[in-house]
């Protein structure tokens, strides 16, 4: 029972990371209907970011911190000017494959500058564990899922209690209305990729020291966040949310209980049965689009 | 008339060190992993190989041809090495380095063969030198050499009754596994659980938590270098604290760099390490690392005096000949006094494995420690 409970506990930490970049890519759909092939590789930058940091003499969080106003201006604002808001206007699929190519040149650039071998990354919290009634939990795994769910709840509220939050959910909802209601809606859809950016550079703070930082890195990152808003639902925050943290619950369980070998088809397989039997998601609602 | 002869005798005189060094230089092809899961092993043995052959071509070459390494990635991947192995052969290669993952090598080394030309790899897998191929040679131990050692160690340092292994499940953990079992069975040591991992792992925790479940007196560690890394990494969060032995990877200077504290108290048996106190080691540390800024793993070392080797063998063939090359080197006994580079003296046998004294390495502080040198398996 004890292992099952650290199972469960490791696998939903696993799963909040999967969870801060699958919501980057709700928010995006939603707020400006872009699909971001690149997530994973802003996932990676931050983390190779903060290394230089690192390397240069700052503190773990002084790096971070650094990380987050330049992710911000990088791959938030400078992503929508410069590669979003050229191609929008064409439609989603060119915007799909400038994103594919935008994260090859990502990582082509990454492994020319940093070589294709992994680099070690401090961990934010201590080693060890808390036994409390014969269940052992990291405190990794207690830290990634507080600052995970700090950072999730911090944005809910965000969005649902402020003037700003709402006027960004109102360009999600309908970016007309919001404009006839006298919202800047650039400024607002802006707001959605300076979060995503610095999603990105929390869930690269938590996952690195697990995954080392490598050139490939965001490969499975982006991949699993992907599935993880499809499987909750692409146009619904909660469902990110609930994507990533059964796909990190499975992926341990099954990993344990079955082999590591299937470890990574898992959320492949809840992919496909979501697509095939819900195709809105867990907790998506059927959308319509104007054609 | 008497001017002519003159004239002749001097260009003759003037064409024969053209001649010489209008010569082609002898092609050595470095297929190995540059990216993909092999990437460390791969760089390093591309970078010792890339640094002895600059040695060599400053001290003159290989029978005073230079030598031209082409080094070309197999991204990891067995079907590539196999392609890249086919392009190294049309081009004319006299011999063929790498890859380093035996998975790779059971693949590739078809071509080298049919072809005739010697192909050194650093692959563990003891099944590569098992196939009969006369052309195939390694670059390290076997893990039908390396084991038992290991399992002695096990059995009469560690005082181990029983042993959990974790290997990762591709061609060199598969060997490694199976190797060990057998060694370990041959001291009369129980394997109390048998965790198999995937190649590129990057979650631990489940294969952790088993060898936890285990309680074994001890965990053998059996994976590639990232993956050492990741395990260590994990073991230390779940605060596991039986001895971690392994062979090789486990100590290895990436792992180390990787893992960080985790690494600290690992206990490997490792072929060559950068620290051994021997001169020719000390010596190829120091160039290594003005070279390339950074501490060699075994598989710099790996490339490094291989490289030697084939200066040793072609040397003592007086001629560049694949085929040639390949014969004398069955059997061949290079010693360090003769040619530093090849950092050991080192024998071969007719199956292309070799034997060379080995280390036992405790990692302290951050930094591998020998504990102890070893002598060869077939003894001095």
């Amino acid at each position: 029972m004890g292992d099952f409970v650290q199972l469960i506990v490791s696998g939903t930490a696993t799963g909040a990371i999967y969870a801060l970049a699958a919501l980057g890519f709700t928010l995006l759909w939603q707020a400006a209907g872009v699909i971001n092939f690149a997530q994973g590789e802003f996932v990676m930058l931050p983390a190779f970011a903060m290394l230089f940091f690192i390397a240069v003499g700052s503190p773990l969080w002084i790096a971070f911190l650094l990380t987050c106003v330049i992710a911000a201006v990088v791959l938030g604002a400078g992503f929508k000017r410069l590669i979003v808001d050229p191609l929008i206007k064409h439609g989603v699929i060119p915007l799909v494959i400038a994103t594919l190519g935008l994260s090859i040149a990502v990582k082509s650039a990454v492994r020319a500058g940093y070589s294709a071998e992994a680099h070690p990354f401090p961990s934010p919290f201590p080693s060890g564990q808390l036994s409390l009634a014969g269940i052992n939990v990291s405190y990794a795994d207690i830290g990634t899922l507080v600052l995970a769910g700090a950072i999730v709840i911090a944005l809910q509220a965000f969005i649902n209690k402020t003037v700003t939050g709402r006027a960004m959910q109102a360009v999600a909802q309908n970016t007309e209305a919001a404009k006839v209601l006298g919202i800047d809606v650039k400024r607002m859809v802006l707001y959605v990729f300076v979060i995503n950016a610095v999603l990105a550079v929390v869930a690269a703070l938590l996952v690195t020291p697990t995954y080392l930082a490598k050139f490939d890195m965001g490969d499975s990152i982006g991949q699993k966040a992907f599935f993880a808003a499809i499987i909750g639902g692409f146009n619904q925050t909660r469902g990110a949310l609930l994507g990533g943290v059964l796909i990190g619950v499975l992926e341990n369980l099954v990993g344990f209980y079955v082999s590591p070998a299937y470890k990574e088809g898992v959320a492949l397989v809840l992919f496909l049965l979501v697509i095939l039997f819900r195709p809105e998601g867990l907790l998506g609602k059927s959308e319509e689009r104007k054609v | 008339m008497k001017r002519s002869i003159r004239t002749i005798i001097a260009a003759t005189a003037l064409a024969v060190p053209l001649t010489v060094f209008a010569q082609a230089p002898v092609k050595i092809y470095s297929i190995v992993e540059l990216s993909g899961g092999g990437a460390t092993a791969g760089t390093n043995f591309d970078n010792g190989l890339k640094l002895a052959f600059k040695e060599i071509n400053a001290a003159g070459g290989i029978l005073g041809r230079k030598v031209d390494v082409i080094s070309v990635d197999t991204q990891s991947n067995p079907g590539i090495a196999k392609a890249l192995t086919q392009k190294a052969v049309d081009d004319g290669a006299y011999v063929v380095m790498g890859p380093v993952f035996s998975g790779s090598i059971m693949v590739s080394m078809a071509e080298t063969k049919k072809a005739e030309i010697p192909n050194f790899t650093g692959g563990e897998a003891a099944a590569i030198t098992q196939q009969g191929n006369p052309y195939v040679f390694r670059t390290s131990f076997t893990q039908a050499t390396a084991m038992p050692k290991v399992a002695k160690y096990l059995r009469d340092n560690v005082k181990a009754k029983t042993v959990a292994i974790m290997w990762v499940n591709n061609d060199f953990g598969k060997g490694g596994r199976d190797s060990m079992v057998k060694a370990l069975e041959a001291v009369g040591l129980k394997v109390a659980a048998d965790i198999s991992t995937d190649p590129g792992q990057v979650d631990f925790s489940g294969a952790v938590l088993k060898a936890k479940q285990a309680n074994a007196d001890a965990l053998f560690v059996y994976t590639n270098e990232e993956e050492s890394a990741r395990a260590l990494r994990e073991l230390k969060k779940q605060g596991y604290d039986k001895p971690i032995i392994g062979e090789t990877t486990l100590t290895g200077q990436k792992v180390i760099e990787l893992a960080g504290d985790a690494a600290n108290g690992a206990i490997a048996h490792v072929g060559l390490t950068a620290d051994a106190p021997q001169p020719a080691i000390k010596a190829f540390d120091d160039k290594f690392q003005k070279e390339y800024k950074y501490k060699s793993d075994h598989n710099g070392m790996k490339g490094y005096s291989a490289a030697y080797v084939i200066k040793a063998i072609t040397e003592k063939n007086k001629k560049i000949d694949s085929k040639e090359f390949a014969k004398a080197l069955h059997g061949a006994k290079i010693a360090v006094k003769d040619y530093p580079g090849v950092l050991l003296d080192v024998a071969f046998d007719n199956n292309g494995d070799l034997d060379r004294e080995s280390f036992l390495v405790k990692v302290v502080n951050g930094k591998q420690t020998v504990t102890d040198t070893l002598p060869p398996a077939g003894g001095k």
